[in-house]
């Protein structure tokens, strides 16, 4: 540009401001469901991850009620959060029932104000829940966010083909009778190497998963929200035992969702991996429609667990809040509940669900036709109450995982891995 | 905002040689003369002002609280900065991101010079063919080439580790260390950027007169001895632009380390190909509650580019006088 002429620059520059103002004002709020004249919503919007089950419950919800219900899914969770994230930071785009993880619901439930109460908007259903699954729901002031979906319980998946090939026994009760507690279950890893020179277990960070929910208690974050990573029960139990599994080299050193992992599936670079019963269908599609049958389900070494499962949530800048309250309440009923397993398998946490027929006799044909409604229904209620802090996920992943694979892939010392994770518990946690 | 512009026609030309002088329409030319300008240029400086200038100046105010994408934000003035010099992960991701670069550019330009030189060759057969050729991994998606190369480097059953294995080479876990996995990442970049760089070389070449050579060639200087003495110096402009170039895109390199340690942002178990770009992401978007710490990161980017950038010029004005 010239030197000459500042005046009419800082004119033009006037003009194309007054524009860019002109421009920012046309954008709308399309992200509101239409009213109809009296008050009653034409449309409510269901934002979801993954799979609830949830398309045949909504149909009827229209059919019952005459509103419109919009089921919005995005397939993965981390990138379902970005999406919550941005309509609740920007007000745009807010959906009417938000579905919550439990991992990113502690998250969410430091800032509770983007949240309705939910309590003077659907009737008392205190008790009909497990009980540390709807107090979960809660926020630190009271207010209660979500109503209970699913719960994640735990067991094992494990190639029957495979355990035939290394002599090791093949029928769901054997096999779960061969691993009682942890040590059991790397004695028979030990076996599974010395058969097939290859790794039983996906990877050490599923196990530590798993061992952590077992133990429950606090985790990395203590009940008023302190991280105690360094100290936690839980967190030194799995450390161990994870440290003792790379050790007995009964791991296949494959990180959970990277290619290899995926693709061992098929492969069989691994035998046996930890099966929420959400992970039932992620190990179905990775595995091919070419190994139906082949993959079965046993029961976890030592005691029962949960692993993920979430919450219905009204974000409090919805505009129809006691409407989505409602619907919240369809789909967290028994019945609804009953069906969305029937569906696609999110296990029920209402306890008049967890004792239907329908739910307990249930079984699934990929898996062997394992009985997966008496196998995840009976730990159920042996879960343990676990407390997880706002940033339980992110520590997780991204401290106590990364450190974990660190010392499985012979990167770093037993000692250099734990001081990784303890300085990365440190800045992951902080909220 | 494009179509906001012809909502304004300029002034009609006048049609034919005015017989009476209006003092209206004189008025409207020096008007039109004046400011139609500013006018024409108006969409680009909307879109910059939309999408460079107000998310710049957001990020700058940003980074001086402490902010909560989806809670409280309190001004701490210039805390995050002074945190940032005693990070360790943000020197890491600023080590990483140079060494990828160096990594990735040294090679990358050599051959791309090398295949400059080639398509320069007066009595190349198919020459439109081999330029357009080169060019094509340039217009590939980033993101799909990050997933092909992905698989090529996996551990199990990479394409990479089965070629090594014929020659007795161990298996090699790529993103469990520094170097393999910069290795991996670079030859991502490469593969896409040598041919655009080649062009753009090209093209330079293309401006140098064919005199000089003929003269050389007259002198009886031959083919090896022309390009050092007379491409190479001739072409200096040129290649400081492409390095320029290659710095800007190599600074921020983003999907190809992120999509190479499967979309995890820390950039593998140690954040051994954590770049500076997905440091910010992890600090500013990632985490929730520390978005006024990513915004210093991205702060802290501009002033790196900007400053290797000033470097770059006052190498330009002291080669090209």
């Amino acid at each position: 540009m010239s030197v000459s002429g500042r005046g009419s620059k800082l004119v033009a520059l006037a003009a194309s401001a007054a524009l860019v103002l002109g421009v920012a004002a046309c954008g709308s709020d399309d992200g509101d469901s239409g009213t109809s004249a009296g008050g009653k919503p034409d449309k409510l919007v269901l934002e979801t991850f993954s799979e609830f089950g949830y398309d045949e419950l909504v149909k009827q919800y229209e059919k019952d009620t005459g509103i419109k219900v919009e089921l919005r899914k995005t397939a993965q969770l981390n990138e379902y959060r970005p999406k919550i994230v941005r309509s609740l930071a920007t007000g745009k785009g807010v959906a009417d029932v938000v579905a919550l993880e439990e991992g990113i619901l502690n998250e969410f439930k430091t800032n509770p104000a983007n949240w309705a109460d939910l309590t003077p908007l659907v009737k008392d259903h205190s008790t009909e829940y497990l009980p540390w699954k709807w107090e979960l729901g809660k926020a630190a002031d009271g207010r209660l966010i979500g109503l209970p979906t699913d719960v994640g319980s735990l067991a094992v998946c494990y190639r029957t083909d495979l355990f035939k090939a290394a002599g090791l026994p093949v029928e769901r009760d054997a096999v779960t009778a061969l691993w009682p507690d942890w040590p059991a279950f790397i004695e028979t890893g030990k076996k599974y190497r010395e058969k097939t020179g290859k790794g039983l277990l996906d990877s050490v960070t599923t196990a530590a998963s798993a061992i952590t929910m077992q133990i429950g208690g606090d985790i990395f974050y203590d009940a008023e929200d302190n991280i105690v990573a360094d100290k936690s029960a839980s967190v030194k139990e799995a450390w161990d035992t994870s440290l003792k599994m790379v050790d007995a080299n009964i791991t296949a050193k494959t990180a959970t969702w990277s290619p290899e992992w995926s693709a061992g599936f098929k492969q069989g670079t691994f035998a046996a991996t930890f099966c929420p019963s959400w992970m039932l269908g992620i190990v179905q599609d990775n595995s091919g429609p070419e190994n139906k049958g082949k993959w079965d389900v046993a029961g976890v070494p030592g005691k029962s667990g949960n692993w993920g499962g979430s919450w219905l949530a009204v974000p409090e800048r919805g505009k129809h809040k006691a409407e989505a309250a409602k619907l919240a309440e369809y789909l967290t009923s028994a019945t609804s509940q009953v069906a969305a397993f029937k569906l696609k398998g999110p296990l029920p946490t209402n306890l008049e669900a967890l004792k239907n027929p329908d739910f307990q006799s249930y079984t699934n044909p990929y898996f062997n036709n394992a009985p997966t409604g008496k196998i995840f229904g009976g730990s159920v209620e042996g879960i343990k109450p676990v407390h997880l802090g706002p940033k339980h996920q992110a520590v997780k992943e991204q401290a106590m995982e990364p450190a974990l694979r660190a010392y499985e892939n012979g990167e770093a010392s037993a000692t250099a891995a734990w001081d990784q994770f303890i300085k990365d518990a440190a800045t992951q946690g902080a909220f | 905002m494009a179509l906001a512009t012809p909502a304004r026609p300029a002034a009609p030309a006048p049609t034919g040689p005015p017989r009476h002088r209006n003092t209206g329409s004189a008025k409207r030319a020096r008007w039109d003369m004046k400011y139609s300008p500013y006018l024409y240029i108006a969409p680009f400086f909307i879109v910059f002002g939309i999408f460079g200038l107000y998310p710049m100046v957001k990020t700058a105010w940003m980074s001086l609280h402490d902010w909560d994408l989806i809670g409280d934000h309190t001004f701490i003035g210039f805390d995050n900065y002074v945190e940032l010099f005693k990070d360790d992960y943000f020197w890491n991701a600023l080590v990483n991101t140079l060494g990828i670069f160096v990594v990735a550019t040294v090679p990358q330009l050599i051959l791309a010079l090398f295949l400059a030189n080639l398509l320069n060759r007066t009595r190349l057969r198919g020459k439109t063919f081999f330029r357009m050729a080169i060019f094509v991994p340039n217009i590939t998606s980033v993101a799909a080439v990050a997933i092909v190369f992905g698989m090529l480097f996996q551990r199990d059953f990479g394409v990479v580790n089965w070629l090594l294995g014929l020659v007795g080479v161990d298996a090699i876990d790529w993103d469990a260390q520094r170097w393999s996995s910069w290795i991996a990442i670079a030859f991502m970049v490469d593969w896409r950027w040598t041919g655009y760089n080649a062009l753009i070389l090209l093209a330079g070449m293309q401006a140098i007169p064919r005199d000089l050579y003929e003269a050389a060639s007259i002198d009886g200087a031959n083919h090896w001895r022309q390009f050092w003495r007379i491409t190479l110096p001739m072409l200096t402009p040129t290649f400081v632009f492409v390095v320029l170039l290659s710095t800007f895109g190599g600074l921020q390199l983003f999907t190809e380390p992120l999509l190479f340690g499967n979309g995890n942002m820390r950039g593998g178990t140690q954040r051994e190909f954590q770049t500076l770009a997905m440091y910010m992401y992890e600090k500013g978007i990632n985490s929730l509650n520390t978005a006024g710490y990513g915004a210093a990161i991205a702060w802290a980017l501009f002033v790196l580019i900007g400053i290797i950038a000033a470097i770059n010029l006052a190498v330009v004005r002291r080669t090209v006088k």
